[in-house]
């Protein structure tokens, strides 16, 4: 007789903050199995979050992010050898106290996850990674990192991270921390006190387009909720509000920012995602670059458009795109209503013959097949001061 | 908000109430709070043909697209075409002018698998607590 076993009861997991949602009334909802707030109808829902993002600050509970620090063993220079191996952005550009945006790839050159890879020290590095992805890249990051002489530690439980977003995160950050915040630069960090809480690492960092700050301070759910609440005390002036998962989906995608298991994934390479600025092939081996090599000689078969829907509808993950002809050419990743632009917008993977700026494509949308159009990305681009700071 | 004790309500979180042989279908106050911001609406046209339990047309929060499904069967008279305009309108008056269809029902004795207020009331309250534990 065969043995019959049940499916494991998953059980969502809650970041320390969990509490804290709940009483503030948020929906939640399951991402990546973890029970996280999708939008707080306290802050005015999704849309009213991701305005205050826009032109105010947001508050974001990003804890259920993952973090792996890699640095040195017995003698120096092996972490940054592993990084190298397994990070496909070049960690020797990195000055102490500077972040960059890369990826980690399979040897076909299409993606494990990407990362913010961080460097903290001349032979030490913490990678932020994906919540749905944590456990896949820890494995992935030991397994690949065996030959180097560092040491992978996984500090995913020991941080909560909170994301401050926005034009006047500054502002808000500032009344918290001893740090000089003006001096740190977009993707550079320091560490400071924050709310008391010494040496803690401020990043100049973000996932929504817009300028911000993302902090890490101790997972416990006292020192959790302590900071929380001090944000949102000392936001108030500035406009804050608690922003949830929707809200950080529609800044992202406006700001054209990927998102794993939908414009990047282990089925799609870096020159199909259009993320050729993040990819280093000069700077020697890395994990899938010579499967990239190969892909750049043999030409591309899709990549990655914005459309602008024409006729009334929202493009979703997942709808068929159709050219002119009615056939099926691609594939939907990401489709929203754009509150900042009042349009419905979306990132599609379509032939390169159809990336035009104005070429139209139908998008089937149930049983209608509704015209949309090819535009410039990002679809947003928050506005530059006249001087840099 | 309170929900009218003259309609009938569905487990998918859909109203109906008739006046003059007429039923006027809409979701209720949970569904569209659940929902969250509506953007767009999408209803059947003219000379359509609701079958109870079928799915009948399609409501969009920011979010996510939530099919709706006729309480009963009917032809349809006359959609709101106002929500085009002003989909946002589920969110504030969902009992009221966020109306979906009206219909002239084919088979009215459909109604009487429905619920009423007070069952309605008690199968949200029981989701409710199922969501916050």
């Amino acid at each position: 007789m065969e043995s019959v076993t049940s499916p494991p009861i998953v059980v969502p997991r809650k970041t320390p903050l969990n509490a804290v949602h709940r009483r503030l009334g948020a929906k939640m909802v399951n991402f990546g199995g973890w029970d996280m707030p999708v939008e707080y109808p306290a802050s005015g829902g999704l849309i009213a979050e991701h305005r205050a993002v826009r032109s105010a600050c947001g508050l974001f509970d990003v804890s259920h992010m993952g973090d792996i620090r890699v640095h040195t063993g017995k003698s120096a220079g092996g972490a940054m050898a592993a990084v190298q191996h397994i990070t496909m952005n070049d960690a020797s550009r990195l000055a102490i106290g500077q972040a960059q945006y890369s990826a980690m790839l399979y040897p076909e050159g299409t993606f494990v996850d990407d990362v913010i890879v961080h460097r903290l020290g001349q032979d030490d590095f913490l990678l932020v990674i994906n919540a749905g992805t944590r456990e896949k890249d820890i494995a992935w990051v030991r397994e690949n990192t065996k030959g180097f002489d560092c040491q992978v530690e996984e500090l995913s439980d020991a941080y909560t991270q909170l994301a401050i977003q926005g034009p006047r995160a500054v502002d808000a950050l500032r009344e918290l921390t001893d740090a000089h915040l003006d001096g740190i630069k977009n993707y550079w960090f320091t560490h400071g006190t924050v709310c008391g809480l010494k040496n803690t690492l401020i990043a100049r960092t973000g996932y929504t387009g817009e300028d911000g700050f993302e902090i890490y301070v101790p997972s416990d759910v006292a020192t959790s909720e302590r900071v929380w609440n001090e944000v949102l005390e000392a936001g108030k002036d500035f406009g804050i509000v608690a922003c949830g998962l929707g809200a950080r989906n529609t800044l992202r995608l406006e700001a054209k920012m990927a998102l794993y298991g939908h414009e990047i994934s282990e089925k799609i390479n870096v020159w199909e995602a259009g993320l050729e600025r993040y990819c280093r092939m000069e700077k020697g081996e890395f994990i899938g670059r010579a499967a990239l090599e190969k892909a750049r000689a043999a030409g591309l078969r899709r990549t990655l458009v914005g459309l602008e829907m024409i006729e009334r509808g929202i493009a979703r993950d997942g709808y068929r795109c159709l050219n002119e002809a009615g056939e099926a050419i691609g594939v939907v990743t990401s489709g929203s209503p754009s509150p900042t632009l009042g349009k419905n917008i979306a990132l599609a993977y379509v032939p390169p013959a159809m990336t035009a700026i104005g070429t139209t494509i139908l998008v089937e949308i149930r049983s209608q097949r509704c015209r949309a159009q090819v535009v410039a990305t990002p679809f947003y681009k928050r506005p530059r001061k006249a001087l840099a700071v | 908000m309170a929900y009218p004790t003259e309609y009938r309500y569905t487990k998918e979180h859909e109203w109906i109430v008739v006046k003059d042989g007429i039923a006027t279908i809409g979701i209720t106050d949970y569904a569209q709070h659940e929902l969250g911001d509506v953007v767009f609406v999408e209803l059947p046209k003219a000379g359509a043909k609701l079958a109870a339990g079928k799915i009948f047309g399609s409501v969009e929060s920011v979010k996510a697209v939530s099919e709706i499904f006729a309480p009963a069967s009917g032809d349809l008279v006359k959609a709101n075409a106002a929500l085009q305009e002003k989909p946002e309108t589920l969110n504030t008056d969902p009992h009221g002018a966020g109306w979906l269809v009206k219909v002239k029902l084919t088979n009215p004795a459909e109604l009487s698998s429905l619920l009423d207020a007070a069952a309605y009331e008690a199968f949200i309250a029981e989701k409710q607590k199922e969501a916050s534990s």
